[in-house]
């Protein structure tokens, strides 16, 4: 490989068209991690502005049409445009890497399932320059009320079609790779732990995002073309188009974790310096969560009045749930336990993830007890909930992640320094942010709603200034990865003493085509 | 010095956190249970959260032993075992037996608040983009409860009092000791109804009727709030739910369908228009203002201005039917079966008389009885 870098073959094209045309899949990870970052900041500053309204009680900065735009688009971004990207452009760098392939599967089709997501993302931000503004009927778009709005809701529905098609494309592409581009000797259950989670993730994604489709659609044909699928008056109802959404909705959040499970399951053995425990079970453990997925959507809807059998039903296959994440949490501590670990800023990261997800995943079983999720159905109670699961968890392991990848990524050693005050900075603001929320859910305050009672105030003063604390430690990343761009200490080819996959074999940076010769796997 | 920094630093936040507790306003756990549910969510609540916290002491114990203990810095080698089939088993059959711990309360709770059979008394309540509909069909009493808070204290303009947004100028009034039936109902979007003390929360489903329960023992008013994303006054569509002893209970009753009796009266009764406008105005301010505004002006592109609109300055009958029947397609509820005769033609008389509209002309409720279909 050194040989070949000397040779000259490492030479690409330069300027924008570079990064217009590529088809390498280190060029198009990069495009990924880019275009999410962006969008995690665009949807933070919405948060922030969220927080800025509910910092007191009483309507300050924005009218209550404007406050829902504002959560409205928070959530869609977030899941749509920064954390799903973000997650496909880890498995664009690391999958070929990790499993020895020179490239993806189908280079030219990942060219375009990455361009089609600016489309998608202007379509979305412009929409709030429209008519009326942008969607204000929540990230979840519930008829009637979905039906209700201007032009920007087409806008909308056109633009999660686009992000459909582009994860479809992905995910197909993430498939054909792992299956048909393994180095010799690397059998499937030689797979690195973020390889595998990627591939079932790859496979909820083809499942699900048709079906979300086929839901915007429906809404698509009843705004305009009077089809009556979710309007009683026509022999539709309101509530299937939840059953739908949420049978798309509830895997959808396993796709944003699945991922940050294999980079935690990286990250974790490599600084405890020992193997993951119990691999096995962590790749049977990651399958039933997938298939689990399909079985619980209706615990969403707890409160629109489901019969007993199924309120029942969906109760204890979501209860159920618990037990394979529970041993991938155990198995986690287990790998950690009479190691020889160290704590540099990815380390402290995925250390973070489990300790925050599991406390998510406690108010997820809170949740799961149907009579009090019907106390806690739509309260703050669940925005803290799956706060927790998504900052902490999918957000938390992505910045594992490109700490962790970073070097090899660059070329450079990030500044440690910084990470740290990173990793602080957001952990203490996360909690001082989502904590008090449970104690707002007990106590009844409805999420979505721009202004609340007096009794709420002190919690969501202390939840803004946690919210401020986390916003403005973002840009702190955002320096640290342009500084190690820009260069730092030299990073070895495998900068951590505890890592063994196939990246670490590489030249840091990882040259422009690796694995032009399939390495061998013993 | 950085030792002594942090010792004051720490020990001012510790006081600090620790005084904020002790404030009275800092609710952290679910409200008092008013009713039986409510009462059985509470310790269901109770029991997960201490199974939780036992859990995490646990777990965690382990894992921050490990990560005090087996670190690199104060010597400790890498062990190299990776799997144990034994533990593995353990650890996924135990907390198996934990869930089912947690399932057989659960399923008791779900058998009882699904049993809405039997009640001493119903009442529909139905949901309107912003405010909720009471309907004791028996009784034969009707009203809309809206949003009392003024709209100063939401803007900042006045000092917030006591219930803030938890406020209707008409309450839903049941007797204590008896068991209530709910039926739930909406009219444009979906609304969740929700008082917490009582522990029941149901969606309100546009063309679908569905039901809920619950028994108040203790007399006293319970607040709640709509718990469903239902469009832009969604935070202000507040619950409020007087309780009182059966007899208090029956002479409200009484007045109600007197009041009930004295509005059929009004009916046919004829009205100048300096009567019409000032009525028109109270109503005006319930219904319309969260759309159209205080001068009429609505919200461009959202919502259409009174102010200088083509309907509202033509012909009244067309004006009324709108007010009556809606606009289909657009955020223009029908208000004829929320409204009497009387408010129609009180509000639409107030509207065409109103900002820059000076037509001069009333609507009586005879004539809007007459454009009823």
């Amino acid at each position: 490989m050194e040989a070949a870098h000397e040779h000259g073959h490492d030479h690409h094209p330069s300027g924008i068209m570079r990064w217009v045309t590529t088809t390498n899949h280190k060029d198009i990870g990069t495009l990924y991690l880019w275009f999410s970052f962006f969008m995690f900041l665009f949807a933070g500053s919405l948060a922030m502005m969220i927080r800025a309204e509910l910092f007191q009680p009483g309507l300050q900065l924005f009218q209550p049409q404007v406050f829902n735009q504002l959560t409205t688009m928070h959530g869609l971004i977030m899941v749509f445009g920064a954390i799903m990207p973000a997650f496909v452009g880890f498995a664009n760098w690391q999958v070929p890497l990790m499993i020895g392939a020179p490239d993806m599967a189908f280079p030219r089709m990942n060219n375009w399932s990455f361009w089609l997501l600016p489309v998608a993302g202007i379509l979305l931000l412009s929409s709030f320059f429209m008519p009326g503004g942008a969607v204000a009927g929540g990230w979840t778009m519930y008829p009637p009320l979905f039906i209700q709005g201007g032009i920007s809701y087409d806008m909308t529905i056109l633009a999660v079609h686009i992000l459909g098609i582009s994860s479809i494309m992905g995910s197909i592409n993430i498939i054909t790779t792992i299956l048909n581009m393994r180095a010799p000797g690397m059998t499937m259950m030689k797979m690195p732990l973020f390889v595998w989670t990627w591939f079932i993730t790859a496979y909820l994604l083809i499942a699900v995002m048709p079906v979300l489709a086929g839901a915007v659609t429906m809404l698509l044909t009843d705004r305009h073309f009077d089809t009556h699928f979710f309007s009683a008056a026509g022999g539709g109802d309101p509530v299937m188009f939840q059953h739908v959404f949420w049978f798309f909705g509830h895997p959808e959040v396993y796709i944003m974790i699945l991922p940050a499970f294999g980079i935690i399951s990286q990250i974790i053995p490599t600084f405890a310096r020992k193997p993951l425990f119990g691999y096995a079970s962590m790749v049977y453990a990651t399958a039933s969560i997938a298939i689990l997925s399909f079985v619980v959507w209706a615990h969403h809807m707890y409160s629109v009045g489901l019969p007993t059998p199924a309120q029942l039903f969906f109760m204890y296959s979501t209860m159920l749930i618990s037990v394979p994440t529970g041993v991938k949490v155990f198995n986690w501590i287990a790998t950690m336990w009479r190691g020889s670990m160290t704590f540099e800023t990815p380390m402290l990261f995925a250390i973070g993830f489990v300790c925050l997800f599991t406390l998510g995943g406690f108010s997820g079983l809170v949740l799961a007890i149907t009579p009090v999720d019907i106390q806690l159905q739509d309260t703050y109670y669940v925005v803290a909930h799956f706060h927790y699961v998504l900052v902490s968890g999918s957000l938390f392991s992505i910045f594992a992640g490109v700490y962790y990848w970073l070097p090899k990524w660059t070329g450079h050693m990030y500044d440690e320094t910084l990470g740290k005050w990173h990793f602080w900075l957001s952990v203490i603001g996360f909690n001082i942010t989502f904590f008090p929320q449970h104690f707002l859910g007990l106590a009844g305050m409805p999420r979505r709603i721009p202004d609340y009672a007096l009794q709420f105030a002190n919690f969501n003063m202390i939840s803004s200034i946690g919210g401020f604390m986390f916003g403005a430690t973002q840009l702190l990343f955002l320096y640290i990865v342009i500084k190690c761009i820009r260069g730092g200490v030299k990073a070895a080819d495998k900068p951590w003493e505890g890592a063994d996959s196939l990246e670490w074999t590489v030249p840091s940076p990882a040259p422009y085509h690796t694995f032009e010769t399939a390495p061998v796997v013993k | 010095m950085m030792a002594k920094l942090i010792r004051n630093t720490g020990g001012g936040a510790a006081l600090f956190l620790y005084s904020m507790l002790a404030r009275a306003e800092y609710a952290i756990n679910l409200q008092q249970p008013e009713s039986p549910i409510a009462y059985q969510i509470f310790h269901l609540h109770t029991l997960i959260l201490w199974v939780c916290v036992g859990i995490f002491v646990v777990v965690f114990g382990a894992m921050f032993y490990s990560i005090f203990k087996h670190r690199k810095s104060v010597g400790h080698k890498a062990a190299h075992f990776h799997e144990n089939t034994t533990v593995e088993i353990i650890w996924t059959i135990v907390p198996f037996f934990i869930l089912m711990g947690m399932a057989f309360p659960a399923t008791q709770t779900v058998l009882a608040m699904r049993d809405t059979s039997v009640p001493d008394m119903t009442v529909k309540v139905t949901g309107y983009q912003w405010k909720w509909e009471y309907d004791y069909q028996k009784e034969g009493i009707k009203f809309i409860s809206s949003l009392a808070t003024p709209k100063d204290q939401i803007d900042n303009k006045a000092e917030k009092g006591e219930h803030y947004l938890l406020e209707v100028d008409n309450p839903m009034v049941v007797p204590t000791g008896k068991k209530i039936r709910v039926l739930l109902a909406a009219n444009d979007v979906i609304h969740a109804w929700w008082v917490p003390a009582f522990g029941v929360k149901q969606d309100a489903i546009p063309g679908f009727i569905k039901d809920t329960w619950f028994k108040v023992d203790k007399p006293g008013t319970y607040r709640g709030q709509c718990a469903e994303l239902c469009g832009k006054d969604h935070g202000f569509m507040p619950i409020v739910v007087e309780a009182k002893e059966p007899a208090e209970y029956a002479k409200w009753v009484a007045d109600q369908q007197a009041k009930v009796a004295a509005a059929a009266q009004n009916a046919d009764k004829v009205f100048t228009l300096a009567e019409l406008k000032a009525m028109g105005e109270k109503v005006y301010a319930t219904n319309c203002v969260a759309c159209h505004q205080a001068n009429g002006a609505g919200i461009p592109n959202v919502f259409k201005a009174l102010d200088g609109s083509a309907t509202v300055k033509g012909p009244k009958q067309g004006h009324a039917e709108v007010v009556l029947n809606g606009r289909t397609g657009t955020a223009m509820q029908a208000f004829g079966k929320q409204l009497s005769d009387t408010d129609i033609a009180a509000v639409v008389t107030y509207e065409r008389n109103s900002w820059s509209n000076n037509t001069g002309d009333a609507i009586q409720p005879s004539e809007v009885k007459a454009l009823r279909k």
